[in-house]
């Protein structure tokens, strides 16, 4: 592999990794004909990120002969490499970086002014593919908007909130901070931000939906976004879908996959669930697929790219290929899911049971418990 | 101004009196050696030297020439003593940091010789201050022996490149090595650390290399990181540098500082070679 990015790409690739790295603690790198594919996700795999930046962006871009391979770092590791941000594009004229697979070393070389030359040569894990799946073109919902709108948003927002709310109507946005059912409702701030479907570049509302995801892990694109200046689109569909938050230029896609609250048994979103949300009926770990999931995880090969459980079954492309685990241990040691939050599914290879849509997907999801209170779901 | 009228009787008993109107510029040269609690003083009629020890294996030395000072008078050929550096750098500094432009501290160093405390008088916008700092049997500083005809390589950079390379430096990695070659990599720093490692190459003709001077054999050293990491402060207020090592593999750093009237003192690190390197 050798992937050479000039001039002002530097400080663009600087920027991903440093956006990656508020998501996940590993980077996860893989070449492919498309482009170079840097992706992390959080401890929880409630939260998912690629950026694939397409032959384009690089001056120079050679993806290894044998196509699978995939590497993963400590994202703190490549951070350093790309130090002193502010001054990357002042310092830095070349950014390469190069595979030598004997040593098991990624080599990253900048060429700086003066003549100087920083060489980081770093080890790194082979790994099994990290991929989400989603589908944006079958969400309901879809907003685009300039970055400033969204960071000015998010900017009433707490930095230490966790959770937060949107909500769409056919002609408004609201945004309001989430707020857990048995909280003190007396001492807690409550904050509501609604936007007007003008305010936004682009506004296509299916239905009416609330999503509630993190904030936390939003913040990331939104720096991105910013500095790059393009515009952020939102892809989402009923609690439970994951959101999608986008970042697209002719030579680079972000993608931000965040889950979301799911709602309790009813497929319909906005209905207001009171009852808590007790542990996960027992088949949807005891069944079947979750053993065949298992199963799929210990493989290498993935044979057939799975299906998207939210509609009917769609043909997926040929980036939506079923992530294998590789850390299995974490999976496994899981134990049932009694938290709301759905993990991101990274789909079986075999095809879905003939299940309510919500619970298709929980089926599925490596779930881990959230650092919230984990008896009640409440969608506001 | 107040200092000026101490009475000269008390001005006769001292050894040494050394005045600056800013106290910045011994302040500032002070802290890039500020290693450890003690320094050394050895004031001669060349001017001030200052010494800092590590370990016995690192000495950083500060220079101030007389020619700095506003007044510098000495009675004997040298004056020597020990003070603890903290504390001297807390009274040089003990009106704050004004940032004010035109406001800064006077200072006024008195020493009556052996068994006496160091006094410093200082004053800012009126207010004088008076500190009487303990001193010590100087101890005698290492001589590294460090001498030009021992110099195998020599390579004097601008401090600008060097500050970010420092700053950047893995600190997971315990040694830090500088290669010095008359072929590519010509002068080399580099660094083991957790995530594996990271080199700096300056080629010998980059602008920022004011002088490469290598003999016929490259020459690599490592040094451990922590006792050269403190240099950093004394590159932060260098505008150059001058990087030698000798047959040894002992490590000399250089620095010209300029201070805030853009007077020229020098501050030199003096380091030897990580003992586990050497396996012939």
């Amino acid at each position: 592999m050798d992937c050479v990015a000039t001039g002002g790409n530097v400080k663009v690739l600087a920027k991903a990794i440093h956006s990656l790295s508020r998501i996940g603690e590993e980077l996860y790198l893989e070449p492919l004909e498309d482009g170079l594919a840097l992706r992390s996700v959080n401890s929880s795999r409630s939260a998912f990120a690629c950026f694939l930046l397409s032959p384009l962006f690089f001056q120079r871009y050679q993806a290894p002969s044998d196509q699978s391979f995939r590497c993963k770092m400590p994202i703190k590791s490549v951070q350093a490499v790309f130090k002193s941000l502010a001054s990357l594009d002042r310092s830095v004229e070349k950014c390469r970086i190069q595979l030598n697979s004997e040593k098991n070393r990624l080599t990253i070389t900048l060429h700086c002014k003066h003549g100087l030359l920083k060489t980081h040569n770093l080890s790194y894990q082979e790994c099994e593919g990290l991929q989400a799946v989603f589908d944006k073109e079958s969400c309901a919902n879809v907003l685009q908007a300039q970055p400033r709108l969204m960071v000015d948003t998010v900017l009433h927002f707490p930095p230490s909130l966790e959770e937060v709310n949107l909500s769409v109507s056919s002609d408004r946005v609201w945004l309001r901070n989430h707020v857990e059912d048995d909280a003190d409702s007396s001492r807690a701030m409550m904050t509501e931000l609604c936007l007007s479907s003008e305010e936004f570049d682009h506004f296509a509302v299916g239905s009416q939906t609330s999503v509630t995801f993190c904030l936390k892990e939003l913040r990331g694109l939104l720096v991105f976004a910013e500095s790059s200046g393009l515009p952020v689109s939102l892809y989402f569909d009923e609690p439970g879908s994951p959101v999608i938050l986008s970042v697209t230029d002719s030579v680079l896609e972000a993608n931000f996959v965040l889950a979301t609250l799911s709602e309790d048994s009813h497929p319909k979103n906005h209905v207001n669930t009171k009852h808590p949300d007790t542990e996960q009926p027992p088949d949807d770990f005891m069944s079947d697929d979750m053993d065949s999931f298992l199963i799929a995880m210990e493989t290498s090969e993935l044979p057939v790219p799975s299906h998207v459980p939210t509609s009917p079954p769609r043909p997926t492309s040929n980036r939506k290929h079923s992530f294998s685990e590789e850390e299995e241990e974490e999976a496994l040691a899981e134990g049932p899911p009694n938290k709301k939050f759905c993990s991101l599914f990274f789909g079986s290879v075999l095809p879905t049971p003939s299940q309510l849509p919500n619970q298709t997907m929980q089926s599925q999801e490596v779930l881990a418990s959230d650092s919230e209170d984990e008896n009640q779901t409440e969608t506001s | 101004m107040p200092l000026s009228t101490q009475s000269q009787a008390d001005a006769d008993q001292y050894i040494l009196i050394a005045s600056l109107d800013n106290a910045r510029n011994l302040s500032n040269i002070l802290k890039a050696i500020s290693l450890r609690d003690h320094a050394i003083f050895n004031a001669t009629q060349n001017g001030l030297k200052v010494t800092v020890e590590d370990s016995k294996c690192l000495q950083a030395n500060a220079f101030i020439q007389a020619e700095i000072f506003q007044e510098y008078i000495i009675k004997e050929d040298a004056v020597g003593f020990q003070v603890n550096l903290t504390v001297l750098l807390d009274c040089l500094t003990i009106f704050g940091g004004s940032t004010v432009p035109g406001v800064c501290t006077a200072l006024r160093m008195c020493y009556n010789g052996y068994g006496y405390p160091l006094t410093l008088f200082l004053e800012e916008g009126g207010v004088v201050t008076v500190c009487k700092i303990n001193t010590q049997e100087p101890e005698e500083p290492i001589d590294f022996d460090f001498c030009s005809t021992n110099v195998t390589n020599k390579v004097i950079l601008q401090s600008e490149s060097l500050k970010e390379a420092f700053s950047e430096l893995d600190m997971t990695s315990e040694v830090l090595q500088i290669t010095m070659s008359p072929s590519h990599p010509y002068f080399r720093l580099s660094t083991f650390g957790n995530s594996g490692n990271a080199h700096y190459d300056y080629p010998k003709d980059s602008d920022m290399m004011e002088l490469f001077h290598c003999t016929s054999e490259a020459s690599t050293c490592k040094y451990k990181m922590s006792l050269l990491k403190p240099s950093t402060k004394a590159l932060a207020l260098s505008c150059k540098v001058s990087v030698r090592t000798d047959s040894r593999g002992f490590l000399s750093l250089q620095y010209l500082v300029r201070n805030d009237d853009g007077q020229i003192c020098f501050v030199e690190y003096y380091c030897c070679p990580d003992e586990e390197v050497e396996e012939e």
